[in-house]
C-alpha cells in the first residue's frame, strides 16, 4: 500500500472548483453560516468561465418586453424536451434577481442609453412563446462577460473572506461504505503535500470535459475531473451523449467567436456567398439554436459548398457592422480573429467551423444541486453529502441542447440554490464525521500507481488517440456505424489506461502526473459519451443520427444514466421531470404551451 | 548588504541538449529555463529542437509540443490558450508576455524562454504569485456602496461605463508588475502596476462610493509613489492595457484632493 502523510482539514462544506459556479456556491455557503473551503486546481480567475464572451440570459426586459415564462419556454424548446421542467422553471424565474445581484457585486455590464444593463439577441431566445420576433435577453459586458463576472465574483469572495485552497488538485471523493460522501482528497501542487478535506457536504463545480475531443473551445483544464471522481465512486453520469458543437469556432485554432456576433447582425455564408441559414431557418435565420446551425453548416460543407482551399469551413461575416459597434461591443473577438485567423474583421470574414463547446450531460442533480443516484424505484434518490453545480452537473436545464447564454445564468442560479439547500441539510454544530480511511488509502494507491506508471504509452499519446476517436466518431452527424466503431475504439483505448507511462516522478508541480490524472478523468466522460450516443436511436438536440433522423418521444424522452467502471459502461434510463414548479393557476406556464412538438425554426 | 555577485544557487548552468528531429527541414532551437526544487541543483537551460512544419503558430504550441513529444517533465502553467485566463505569462525573448498569444514568428532566431523575472520560482516556468495576488486583494477589488441597493441595477451612463474600458480587461498575468524595476526592488511595499490598475478600475467606477477610502489607502510613499513612470508595464502588457496611465490618474486625483 502506498503511504503518503497528509493534513486533515475539517469543514462544513468543501467546494471543488472556483469558476462561476464554484465561486457563487462558496459565497452562498458562507452566507448560510457554513464553514466553507474552496479548492481549485487553477487560480480562481483562470477558471474557464473567464473565457465566456457573449453574455448571461435573464428576462430583464431592458430592451423590450420579456418575461420569465418566455425564457422558460425557449429553454424547454432549446432542450428539445429533454430538460427537467422544474429545474428549467427555477432557472428562468430566478435569472433576473441573479443578474441584478451580479450587477450589485460590481460586474461592469455594458449599458443602454437609460443606463440599464445592455442586452443582446442570442440564438433561440424569442418572444411570445416562440411566435414573436427574437428578444434581446442576453446581458453583456462587451464580449467579455465571463471575464467580467468571474473577476467580480472573485473580488466578492475576497470581500467575504472566503477560504481558498489554490492550486490544490482534487483527486478523489471520500465515500463511506454506505454511500455517503465525506470529503475529498487533494494534492497541493506547489509543495507536493497531500490534504484530506473532511466535510459534511462536497460540491463539485469542476466544469466540462471539452478536452475529450481534438478540437474544442474549452481550456486545457476542462477535463471533467468531477465526472471522473464520481464515476470512480460508482456513481452515475447523465445524458453524456449530448455534446454541443458551437457553430463558430475559429477554423484551425478552435478559439470561440461568440454567437453575440450573429446577435449583433453578423451572418454565415458558404462558397457561393449565400446566406444559407435563411434557407434552413426562414424565421430565426442565423440565430437558430446552435445544434441546428452546426448541422446546417456541416451539410453545406458536405454538399461541396464549404469555403477555403479544402472547401472545409464557412465564413462568418461582420465587416458590414459599424466600426463603432465592433469596437464597443465586440472588441475581444476582433482581437482573437486577428491573432488566431489573421483577419481584420472590419474588412474580411472570419473562417469558422462547428467546434466542441459545451457538455449538456454531467453529474445528475435535482434543482437544488443535490447529486442523484437513481434507482428503478426512486429515480430521484440523492447521494448524501454530494452536490454538483455548473457545467459539471446536469440539473437538467439544458437537456439535449443548451441555449447560448443559459450556462452563465445556470452557474449563478444553481450555485446559489445549492447553498440554500446546504443551509437546510448541513448542521454546522454537528461534529465532523469519522471519514472512511480505506477510501483515502484507495485514493493514494491510485495516485502512487500513476505517479510510478512505467507502461508503454505516454499520457499525451493516449490522450491524442482518445481525442481523435471522439472527434471522428462522435461528431455533429452520427451514424449507427460510426458510433458502433467509436464504442469499439474507445473501449480499446480506455483499456490501455493500465499501460500508461509517466516520466516525471516528482511531487512538486508535477504536470506530467497532473495531465495523467486528468486523462483518467477524461476517459470515463468520453466513454460514457460515445456509449450513450450509440444506444440512443433517435435525433434530439445535439445528438443527430443519420439513421434515426427524428425525435422519438415515446421511446426516448428519458435521461441516459451511465455508470462507468474501467472501460465498461452500464446504461440505464430515468424519466424526464415534466411537471413545472408552479401551475398555470399559480402564475406558472401552461402545460399545453410546453408540451412536446416539432422543433422548427 | 549589497551583494555584487549572484548567490551560488542562482547561477544558471548549461543543461541538456535534446536531439534534433530526424528528417526535419525547418528546425528551430528553443532554450528553456529549468529548475527542479527536488534535486537541489542549480537552474539550467535545456535546449530543444522542433520541426516548425509540424508546430502550431504560438509559443505555447511549441511548449506543448515539447512536453507532449520530447520531454514530459517540462513544467509551465496554461489553460485557455486564447489570452484571457492569464496563466501562461513568461519571459519570451526578453519580453514578459502570454505564451498563447505570442507568435513564434515574433521571435527572431533561437527562442529563449524564462519564467517571469524577479519572482520566486516553484518549478521551471512556474513562478510563485502568492504575494502578487495578496497585493491585488489588498486594493479591495469589489464594489463598495453605502446607499441602499436598488431593486434592479445601479444605473450607469454609457460614458461612465466607458471609463472602465482599458481597466477591467486585466487578466492578472503579472507581466507588467514583473517588468517594473521599481517592483523588482520594492515589491514588498510597492503595489506594482497590476494592483494599481485594479485600484483605479474601482476608483473610477461611478457606482462605487468608497473613493475617499480607496485613495486614503494608497496615500503612502511606497504603495503608489514608487512608480517612476518607467513605462515598462504599458510596453509589455499582452492585452494592450496602460497601467502607467492608470497610475498617473491616481496620482492626479491625489493632487487634486489636496488643493
Ligand atoms: C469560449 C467559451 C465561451 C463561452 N461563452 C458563454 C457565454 O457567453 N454565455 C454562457 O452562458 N456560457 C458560455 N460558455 C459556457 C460557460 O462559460 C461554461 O459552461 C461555464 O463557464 C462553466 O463554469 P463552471 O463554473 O461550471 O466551470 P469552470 O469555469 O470551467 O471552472 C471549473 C473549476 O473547477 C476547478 N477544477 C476542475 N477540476 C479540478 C480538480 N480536479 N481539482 C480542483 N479543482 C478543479 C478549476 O480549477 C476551476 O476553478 C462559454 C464557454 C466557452 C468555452
Amino acid at each position: 500500500m502506498a503511504s503518503y502523510t497528509y493534513e486533515t482539514h475539517n469543514y462544513d462544506v468543501v467546494v471543488v472548483g472556483a469558476g462561476g459556479a464554484g465561486l457563487r456556491a462558496t459565497l452562498g455557503m458562507a452566507e448560510q453560516g457554513l464553514r466553507t473551503a474552496c479548492v481549485t486546481k487553477v487560480f480562481p480567475t483562470r477558471s474557464h468561465t473567464v473565457a465566456a464572451q457573449g453574455g448571461i440570459a435573464a428576462s430583464l426586459g431592458n430592451m423590450g418586453p420579456d418575461s420569465w415564462q418566455w425564457h422558460m419556454y425557449d429553454t424547454v424548446k432549446g432542450s428539445d424536451w429533454l430538460g427537467d421542467t422544474d429545474a428549467m422553471e427555477y432557472l428562468a424565474r430566478s435569472a433576473p434577481a441573479a443578474v441584478y445581484e451580479l450587477e450589485h457585486y460590481g460586474v461592469p455590464f455594458s449599458r443602454t442609453e437609460e443606463g440599464k444593463i445592455y442586452q443582446r439577441p442570442f440564438g433561440g431566445h424569442t418572444t411570445e412563446f416562440g411566435e414573436g420576433p427574437p428578444v434581446q435577453r442576453t446581458c453583456a459586458a462587451a464580449d467579455r462577460t465571463g471575464h467580467a463576472i468571474l473577476h467580480t465574483l472573485y473580488g466578492q469572495s475576497l470581500k467575504n473572506n472566503a477560504e481558498f485552497f489554490i492550486e490544490y488538485f482534487a483527486l478523489d471523493l471520500i465515500m463511506s461504505d454506505d454511500g455517503v460522501c465525506q470529503g475529498v482528497v487533494c494534492w497541493k501542487l506547489d509543495d507536493g503535500t497531500m490534504h484530506v478535506f473532511n466535510a459534511k457536504m462536497v460540491v463539485l463545480a469542476t466544469g466540462g470535459y471539452g478536452r475529450a475531443y481534438f478540437s474544442a473551445t474549452s481550456a486545457h483544464t476542462c477535463t471533467g475531473d468531477g465526472g471522473g471522481m464520481v464515476a470512480r465512486a460508482g456513481l452515475p453520469l447523465q445524458d453524456m451523449e449530448f455534446v454541443q458543437f458551437h457553430p463558430t469556432g475559429i477554423y484551425g485554432s478552435g478559439c470561440l467567436i461568440t454567437e453575440g456576433v450573429r446577435g449583433e447582425g453578423g451572418y454565415l455564408t458558404n462558397a457561393e456567398g449565400e446566406r444559407f441559414m435563411e434557407r434552413y431557418a426562414p424565421h430565426y435565420k442565423d440565430l437558430a439554436p446552435r445544434d441546428y446551425v452546426s448541422r446546417c453548416m456541416t451539410l453545406e460543407i458536405r454538399e461541396g459548398r464549404g469555403v477555403g482551399e479544402h472547401k472545409d469551413h464557412i465564413f462568418l461575416n461582420l465587416s458590414h457592422l459599424p466600426k463603432e459597434a465592433l469596437a464597443e461591443r465586440l472588441p475581444g473577438i476582433s482581437e482573437s480573429a486577428k491573432i488566431f485567423a489573421g483577419v481584420d474583421v472590419t474588412k474580411e470574414p472570419i473562417p469558422v467551423l462547428p467546434t466542441v463547446h459545451y457538455n449538456m450531460g454531467g453529474i445528475p442533480t435535482n434543482y437544488w444541486g443535490e447529486a442523484l443516484n437513481p434507482t428503478a424505484e426512486n429515480p430521484t434518490a440523492i447521494v448524501p453529502g454530494l452536490m454538483a453545480v455548473g457545467e459539471a452537473g446536469c440539473a437538467s436545464v439544458h437537456g439535449a441542447n443548451r441555449l447560448g447564454s443559459n450556462s452563465l445564468i445556470d452557474l449563478v442560479v444553481f450555485g446559489r440554490a445549492a447553498a440554500i439547500r446546504a443551509g437546510e441539510v448541513v448542521d454546522p454544530k454537528a461534529r465532523p464525521a469519522e471519514y472512511n480511511k480505506a477510501s483515502v488509502d484507495k485514493c493514494f494507491d491510485r495516485f502512487d500507481a500513476l505517479r510510478n506508471a512505467k507502461g508503454g504509452i505516454p499520457t499525451a499519446e493516449l490522450r491524442l488517440e482518445m481525442q481523435r476517436t471522439m472527434q471522428a466518431d462522435a461528431a455533429v452527424f452520427r451514424t449507427d456505424k460510426t458510433l458502433a466503431e467509436g464504442v469499439e475504439n474507445m473501449t480499446k483505448i480506455a483499456g490501455k489506461m493500465g499501460d500508461l507511462k509517466v516520466t516525471d516522478r516528482s511531487l512538486v508541480w508535477n504536470s506530467d502526473l497532473m495531465e495523467t490524472l486528468e486523462l483518467t478523468n477524461l476517459m470515463p466522460n468520453a466513454l460514457a459519451t460515445i456509449v450513450g450516443a450509440e444506444a440512443r436511436k433517435e435525433s434530439r438536440g445535439a445528438h443527430a443520427s443519420e439513421d434515426h433522423t427524428t425525435r422519438d418521444d415515446e421511446n426516448w424522452r428519458k435521461h441516459s444514466i451511465m455508470r462507468v467502471d474501467g472501460n465498461k459502461v452500464d446504461l440505464s434510463y430515468r424519466p424526464v421531470i415534466t411537471d413545472p414548479l408552479t401551475t398555470e393557476a399559480e402564475g406558472g406556464i401552461a402545460l399545453s404551451t410546453i408540451a412536446p412538438k416539432a422543433r422548427t425554426f | 548588504m549589497v551583494q555584487f555577485t549572484l548567490p551560488k544557487n542562482s547561477k544558471i548552468r548549461v543543461g541538456k541538449t535534446w536531439p534534433r528531429p530526424e528528417g526535419a527541414k525547418n528546425v528551430r532551437k528553443f532554450m528553456i529555463y529549468r529548475w527542479d526544487p527536488d534535486t537541489g541543483e542549480n537552474p539550467r537551460v535545456d535546449t530543444y529542437f522542433l520541426d516548425m512544419d509540424k508546430c502550431g503558430p504560438m509559443i505555447l504550441d511549441a511548449l506543448i509540443k515539447i512536453k507532449n513529444e520530447i520531454d514530459p517533465t517540462l513544467t509551465f502553467r496554461r489553460s485557455c490558450r486564447e489570452g484571457i485566463c492569464g496563466s501562461c505569462a513568461m519571459n519570451i525573448d526578453g519580453i514578459n508576455t502570454l505564451a498563447c498569444i505570442y507568435g513564434l514568428d515574433e521571435v527572431k532566431g533561437d527562442v529563449k524562454i524564462y519564467p517571469l523575472p524577479h519572482m520566486p520560482v516553484v518549478k521551471d516556468l512556474v513562478p510563485d504569485l502568492t504575494h502578487f495576488y495578496a497585493q491585488h486583494a489588498s486594493i479591495m477589488p469589489f464594489l463598495q456602496t453605502a446607499t441602499n441597493e436598488p431593486e434592479k441595477e445601479w444605473r450607469q451612463t454609457i460614458e461612465d461605463r466607458k471609463k472602465l474600458d482599458g481597466l477591467y480587461e486585466c487578466v492578472m498575468c503579472a507581466s507588467c508588475s514583473t517588468s517594473c524595476p521599481s517592483y523588482w526592488w520594492n515589491s514588498d511595499r510597492y503595489l506594482g502596476p497590476a494592483a494599481l490598475l485594479h485600484a483605479y478600475r474601482w476608483i473610477v467606477d461611478s457606482r462605487d462610493e468608497a473613493t475617499a477610502e480607496r485613495l486614503d489607502a494608497l496615500e503612502d510613499p511606497f504603495k503608489l509613489y514608487r512608480c517612476h513612470t518607467i513605462m515598462n508595464c504599458t510596453k509589455t502588457c499582452p492585452k494592450g492595457l496602460n497601467p502607467a496611465k492608470a497610475i498617473a490618474e491616481i496620482k492626479k486625483l491625489m493632487v487634486s484632493r489636496h488643493v
